[in-house]
């Protein structure tokens, strides 16, 4: 009984974990395709060439750090600020290998290393799911990022090639986009008024003051943002501090 | 098809930089864990980030980023669909900037 169970909680990494990962992904692809696109759009209007472009996207790897990047992308290229840009967005990523440890405790090498190279946002919610339900196949998250990962290098070509084609002129509409995309990931991460309204308007308002202050890139997306999470998690601490 | 070197410095430090997020936050928060204030600051993140990254451009973009900012939180909460609300969001911006041009 105790070794039934034992092999019940054993995790395993196979290819068959991996190919459900990314059929699992499949629908994914239609919401990664505005996104890329956008992305692909951006980096042409910033100038930047195909091969730089799908180089970004092949090895960042990473929508919301790409669009904050392209947003801030001036020629020649501010590397201290875009790189420092690209860490403050990611590092909401850095609780989520922990958060899925019971799969990742048990991979070595490349698979475990490699694994994480892939790990999205996407590959990340889904696999906690499947943990839940009792999956332990950690190929799955493998299968999911590496998917997605196809589904956004091309997607980011496409949008390149079509924005390059028509020849947008600066201040195009089109470019809105990015700030679109933005926009309706705030309306999925909104939790209600109680959590949300004082933190998010804080760092708004703080990053607007920074940018008006002539503050150089990315101190005004870093002002507002550690402004915005650190009243974030002063409310919630007192909340719980207060039954 | 050319690859600029200050781009391709940039391209790979973002890559790492990003690398040491995923990678480095699982290696780091297995042994340590961080004090919960810390947990919670790392929870408000992302809503604070993309707050701060949207205020600049809608401030300054007056009322076609407004416009355009209203129709994709509507279509965003009706559809829960990126690939609709991205598209509307751009639209309205698109069409009251060229109202505004028409006056």
């Amino acid at each position: 009984m105790e070794e039934t169970q034992a092999a019940a909680r054993r995790v395993i990494f196979t290819r068959n974990g991996v190919w459900r990962g990314v059929r699992d992904g499949l629908p994914l692809w239609l919401g990664m395709l505005p996104f890329g696109l956008v992305i692909g759009v951006l980096a042409d209007g910033k100038g930047l060439s195909f091969a730089e472009t799908v180089l970004m996207s092949a090895l960042v790897y990473a929508g919301a750090a790409q669009l904050v990047v392209l947003e801030l992308w001036q020629d020649p290229v501010p590397i201290g600020a875009v790189i420092i840009a690209a860490f403050v967005v990611n590092i909401r990523m850095a609780p989520m290998g922990a958060a899925l440890a019971s799969w990742l405790d048990r991979l070595r090498g490349i698979r475990l290393w490699g694994t994480l190279w892939t790990m999205v946002d996407h590959s990340f919610a889904l696999s906690i799911q499947e943990q839940r339900r009792g999956g332990r196949d950690a190929g799955y998250l493998l299968g999911i990022g590496a998917g997605l990962w196809v589904a956004w290098v091309v997607t980011t070509a496409i949008g390149y090639l079509g924005a390059s084609a028509v020849r947008l002129p600066p201040g195009h509409p089109l470019y809105f986009a990015g700030v679109a995309a933005f926009i309706s990931i705030l309306v999925g991460l909104w939790r209600g008024p109680r959590a949300d309204l004082l933190p998010w308007l804080v760092a708004a308002a703080v990053a607007v003051a920074a940018h008006r202050l002539g503050l150089p890139v990315p101190l005004p997306l870093l002002a507002g943002t550690i402004a915005g999470a650190t009243l974030g998690a002063w409310f919630e601490m007192r909340r719980k501090a207060t039954p | 098809m050319t690859v600029r070197w200050d781009v391709l410095v940039a391209i790979l430090g973002m890559a790492l930089a990003t690398y040491a997020c995923r990678a480095g936050g699982y290696a780091l928060l297995r042994t340590f864990r961080p004090p919960p204030f810390v947990e919670a600051m790392l929870r408000h993140l992302p809503g604070a980030l993309f707050a701060a990254y949207v205020a600049p451009p809608l401030v300054n973009g007056g009322l076609y980023a407004w416009a355009g900012a209203v129709a994709v939180v509507v279509v965003q909460i009706l559809t829960r669909n990126m690939g609709l609300s991205i598209p509307a969001g751009v639209a309205v911006a698109w069409g009251v900037q060229a109202l505004g041009a028409a006056w």
